[in-house]
């Protein structure tokens, strides 16, 4: 479970649901953890979901594109393996489907950053098992 | 008796102790958990002997397990001990509420609450980049959604709510600065805050290094070491000791949901505290506009600005206008955190705050007390919004 480092980046751990997202990720496909008896989706991935307590797993494939919930600009590297990256713009972006998720916004001037602006999806390569979403204005 | 009222001025804060504050000590923070308990222990009028509950809010990541401060004190019967988890830094205020019922069970009549905190000379609340995962989903959480894409630490995460706060109400940075300044002007009052001596104006907050968007780096609080402890009793016991007691007449927590996760809860401006104050204030028989002033878990300003919120100080959206004017500092409608809160005395989990209350509802606030107060509020925050609140009166 140690934490990898690689370049810029902190890979996610080697939990099995982790795991899947990211590789899903890695083909080009953003896909959520959802429940295969009620639909609902649950993100981040847990073993049951909380609307009909069913422990089945299937992971529903999304469009890609979305709206921006809320973000911060990390100016600081508290994180000092970022510091030839700051300012990052890190936003919550709500898919169309509903998950939400963390991921860098990118192609956007700081003064133009709207909650509900318009955005769609893209890959950044880590590792051959690891990409991260990412996302710019649709 | 109403099932909300079973707790009602049952039980008593009836002893308060505070180390020093600094930034770096050679003390461990058992140590720090001894002094400050035997600080809350003498102010109570007690012999550590009559200790027989203790209560760890921050388990013994606080100090030490419940058999290391027993072993140190000299307690020979301790009859409850319990560590509270998950709730971060409401976890202070949480523990009142486990205090009162083991009082009003009969199970114990002297609650010692010791807390000690090491955020200058231990780990920072800023490395959750390297933590490998307690297992706890929030921690998972953070470390596989979060990090990978740089916010790992509170004032990144708690920044998504400050901005999402500042899109949808209008809320502006100056108001964000009117609760740093405000709580700076409190910490010139006390002789144990760390920010005595340094006053700051707005000017001053907005010169300051940006953090986080909209986070800069006087929204932030402090990184210091030092305990606090309280001791809790039954009222019929603390009508007849040392000081003048307490009384805890509303206590209760609540959490956001789902509670591990930021992002995809249905409105992350929904709180904790907005399913405790309710229940708390029910319990309590009084409503926010009878509270003389209000200790609220100032963690970072933006966070105080909800909890204002969802302890009904104000609507939903309108904390902005409403700290601003001086209505939050000492001589306003609502003095807010007068000690200097998280952000200028100390970071000690929220632990100060408490003492502060029992302070001001004893009258021996000095140059900084609030008038007359009878009645106050303190809120605690922590673990991704987990929210508790106490309503105390003299």
């Amino acid at each position: 479970m140690t934490q990898q480092l690689l370049k810029n980046r902190r890979l996610p751990s080697d939990r099995p649901a982790t795991v899947t997202f990211y590789d899903y990720c890695s083909k080009g496909e953003l896909r959520f953890q959802a429940c295969a008896d009620c639909g609902e989706f649950r993100h981040p991935p847990r073993p049951m979901c909380p609307h009909c307590n069913s422990q089945n797993i299937e992971w529903k494939a999304v469009k890609g594109t979305g709206t921006l919930y809320t973000w911060t600009i990390v100016v600081q590297a508290l994180d000092k393996i970022l510091v030839d990256d700051v300012p990052i713009i890190v936003g919550i972006v709500e898919l169309d489907e509903g998950p939400r998720q963390a991921a860098w916004i990118l192609g956007v001037a700081e003064e133009d950053l709207r909650v509900g602006m318009k955005l769609k999806v893209s890959f950044e390569a880590v590792t051959d098992k690891v990409a991260l979403p990412q996302f710019s204005p649709a | 008796m109403a099932d909300s009222m079973s707790l009602r001025d049952r039980a008593c804060i009836v002893g308060i102790g505070e180390t020093e504050y600094v930034k770096g000590t050679p003390k461990s923070r058992l140590e720090l958990a001894l002094q400050a308990s035997m600080a809350a222990i003498q102010d109570a009028g007690l012999n550590p002997q009559e200790i027989d509950a203790v209560e760890l809010p921050n388990g013994s990541a606080g100090g030490g397990a419940a058999g290391d401060l027993a072993a140190n004190l000299g307690l020979g019967d301790v009859r409850f001990t319990t560590s509270l988890q998950e709730m971060g830094g409401a976890q202070c205020v949480a523990s009142l509420e486990v205090a009162a019922m083991v009082i009003a069970a009969g199970i114990a009549k002297h609650v010692l609450i010791p807390i000690a905190v090491q955020w200058a000379s231990g780990p920072s609340a800023r490395a959750f980049y390297e933590q490998q995962g307690t297992g706890l989903q929030s921690v998972e959480t953070i470390r596989d959604y979060y990090v990978p894409f740089g916010v790992g630490a509170p004032a990144q995460h708690y920044a998504w709510m400050a901005q999402r706060h500042m899109s949808i109400y209008g809320t502006t940075h100056e108001q964000l600065g009117a609760i740093a300044v405000a709580m700076r002007k409190h910490a010139q009052l006390h002789p144990k805050a760390l920010m005595r001596g340094k006053p700051m104006t707005m000017q001053d907050y907005l010169a300051a290094r940006w953090i986080s968007k909209p986070y800069r780096l006087f929204d932030c609080s402090l990184e210091n070491d030092g305990a606090a402890a309280l001791v809790v009793s039954s009222a019929e016991r603390a009508r007849d000791m040392k000081q003048k007691p307490v009384y805890l007449s509303g206590i209760a927590t609540g959490h956001p949901y789902p509670p591990q996760d930021i992002p995809n809860r249905p409105d992350i401006l929904t709180i904790g505290l907005d399913f405790a104050a309710p229940a708390a204030y029910a319990m309590s028989g009084l409503t926010p506009s009878d509270m003389d002033f209000a200790q609220i878990y100032d963690c970072f300003t933006g966070q105080t600005l909800l909890q204002i919120e969802s302890a009904g100080f104000c609507k939903k959206g309108e904390g902005g206008p409403f700290v601003e004017g001086g209505r939050i500092e000492l001589g306003g409608q609502l003095p807010v955190n007068t000690h200097g809160g998280l952000l200028s005395q100390a970071h000690v989990n929220g632990m100060n705050h408490i003492v502060e209350a029992v302070v001001q509802l004893r009258g021996d606030g000095g140059e900084r007390q609030v008038k007359d107060a009878e009645f106050g509020a303190v809120s605690g925050w922590g673990g991704h919004a987990h929210g508790a609140l106490a309503i105390l009166r003299r």
